[in-house]
């Protein structure tokens, strides 16, 4: 359990690089990007932890009490809503390649034509 | 290279470095026992939060006020996918555009049921309201702009589900949303910059913490909540707009 | 409340692997929508909120949306060049 989340960012890894270099259609390859996004938030999590502490939400209870880190939440908030724009665009590469070429595979889809 | 070489590459590079990975991970100190200098500054954020500045959210002082410089950048990345994924999926001049087709590609169409369309339209408002909730409270409770205005976006969403296409266009055309996401993106620039005005350097807290527990508390966080909610949930509608035009009134 | 963290960690390296497998992009929308909500709760049991209030709306509502917006266009371009195809052989066999 000490480690398993450092083990999980891995797996997350490894399981969405296989999913990319292996896929045989744009969009399937888009959503294996956002399991690779995924394995950075389980290492930031991670990293950010401490045992025995509460939530950085000093509303109702007293300013001191140890809580977990808030910097690396705060990077985390933004990078997740910003990844849901950056995989917006890449659909509308894949929807344009579609509509120039008709094909979906990236493997078909190699050699750049002017 | 044919895919099995290529496969077998990716293979063995991905078991090295995934050991590689494990083998450094494994060498930081187990999770929650982060001490010394590498749990300080998170520790003097939490202690500071309050006292100084007088915001009980640490992340959404974190967020838009120790770092608000990087959420500018990250909310300008924002914008600029918003703007690439509008241009890709723009009109050639050898389309046509006509009424919107509201059909997948070889399905019948389908009228949304009367439970459907009483759900949504009953749900517009407590969503809208509870999405401006969440945005105007990020310096006390968990939210902010980022997370309130997905929620906001979400509302026209739901006018689009009781009816069709033409619907969703009147409630949230495609020039009031352009304007309102250029207004949130551009406004938490010009705060920044009226910081510089006053001669503070730039995103500078210039305006009173307020009272803790006060919903104008922290500054000028409260106001960067609004503008950022806007610039969110004004681009999120748009790639929605866009995405939905696309797929629904463009005839080759 | 340490073996429902390890519980949540394992159930989010099963939905990932899930993710990936699932080759057909429809399904695979699905699939995302349920790895989101999962992650949210990863996130929720190891104390970040706003992360979490911020995982669940984007994840579970945003994305299985833009991927089904793009498959609805794909699927529509492919239904008109097939019907494309399709008319100059008629042409070709009534002459």
């Amino acid at each position: 359990m000490t480690h398993l989340p450092y083990c999980l960012a891995a797996w997350l890894f490894a399981v969405g690089m296989y999913g990319i270099v292996t896929s045989r259609n744009m969009v399937h390859l888009i959503i294996c990007l956002t399991v690779v996004q995924s394995s950075t938030y389980a290492l930031l999590l991670a990293i950010g932890f401490r045992a025995n502490a509460v939530a950085p939400i000093f509303a109702d209870i007293k300013p001191g009490t140890p809580a977990v880190d808030p910097v690396v939440q705060a990077l985390m908030l933004t990078d997740i809503v910003v990844e849901v724009t950056v995989t917006a665009l890449l659909l509308g590469l894949a929807v344009l390649a579609h509509q120039q070429t008709g094909k979906l595979d990236p493997r078909e889809l190699g050699v750049l034509r002017g | 290279m044919s895919a099995g070489t290529r496969i077998a590459m990716f293979v063995l590079s991905c078991a090295a470095f995934t050991a590689l990975y494990i083998a450094a991970l494994c060498g930081l100190s187990p999770i929650g026992q982060v001490h010394g200098w590498a749990a300080q500054y998170g520790d003097a954020i939490n202690r500071m939060s309050v006292p100084a500045l007088h915001i009980t959210d640490a992340v959404t002082a974190v967020n838009f006020e120790f770092r608000g410089f990087d959420t500018l950048g990250e909310e300008f990345i924002m914008a600029v996918s918003v703007l690439g994924a509008a241009l890709l999926l723009r009109k050639h001049p050898d389309q046509g555009s006509g009424p919107p087709q509201d059909k997948a590609a070889g399905r019948k169409i389908s009228r949304p049921g009367d439970a459907v369309r009483v759900l949504t339209v009953g749900l517009v408002g407590p969503v809208t309201l509870f999405g401006i909730y969440i945005v105007v409270h990020g310096q006390l409770t968990p939210g902010g702009g980022f997370q309130g205005g997905v929620i906001l976006a979400s509302a026209p969403l739901l006018i689009y589900l009781a009816g069709e296409f033409g619907s969703l266009q009147q409630v949230a055309p495609r020039w009031l949303v352009e304007v309102g996401e250029a207004v949130g993106a551009g406004g938490y620039a010009v705060i920044g910059a009226v910081s510089l005005a006053v001669g503070l350097p730039f995103l500078a807290n210039y305006l009173p913490p307020g009272r803790v527990g006060d919903l104008f508390s922290g500054g000028i966080v409260a106001l960067i909540d609004v503008t950022v909610g806007l610039e969110v949930a004004g681009g999120l509608l748009l790639l929605l707009l866009v995405f939905l035009e696309e797929a629904l009134t463009r005839r080759p | 409340m340490m073996w429902l963290q390890a519980l949540i960690l394992l159930m989010v390296a099963a939905g990932g692997l899930g993710v990936v497998v699932t080759r057909d992009p429809l399904n695979q929308a699905v699939a995302a929508s349920f790895y989101g909500i999962l992650l949210g709760l990863m996130f929720f049991l190891f104390h970040a909120p706003d992360v979490a209030l911020s995982q669940i709306t984007v994840g579970a509502l945003a994305l299985p949306l833009m991927i089904l917006l793009a498959l609805a266009k794909i699927r529509k371009r492919e239904q008109e060049t097939q019907e494309e195809n399709r008319k100059p052989e008629a042409d070709g066999q009534r002459e």
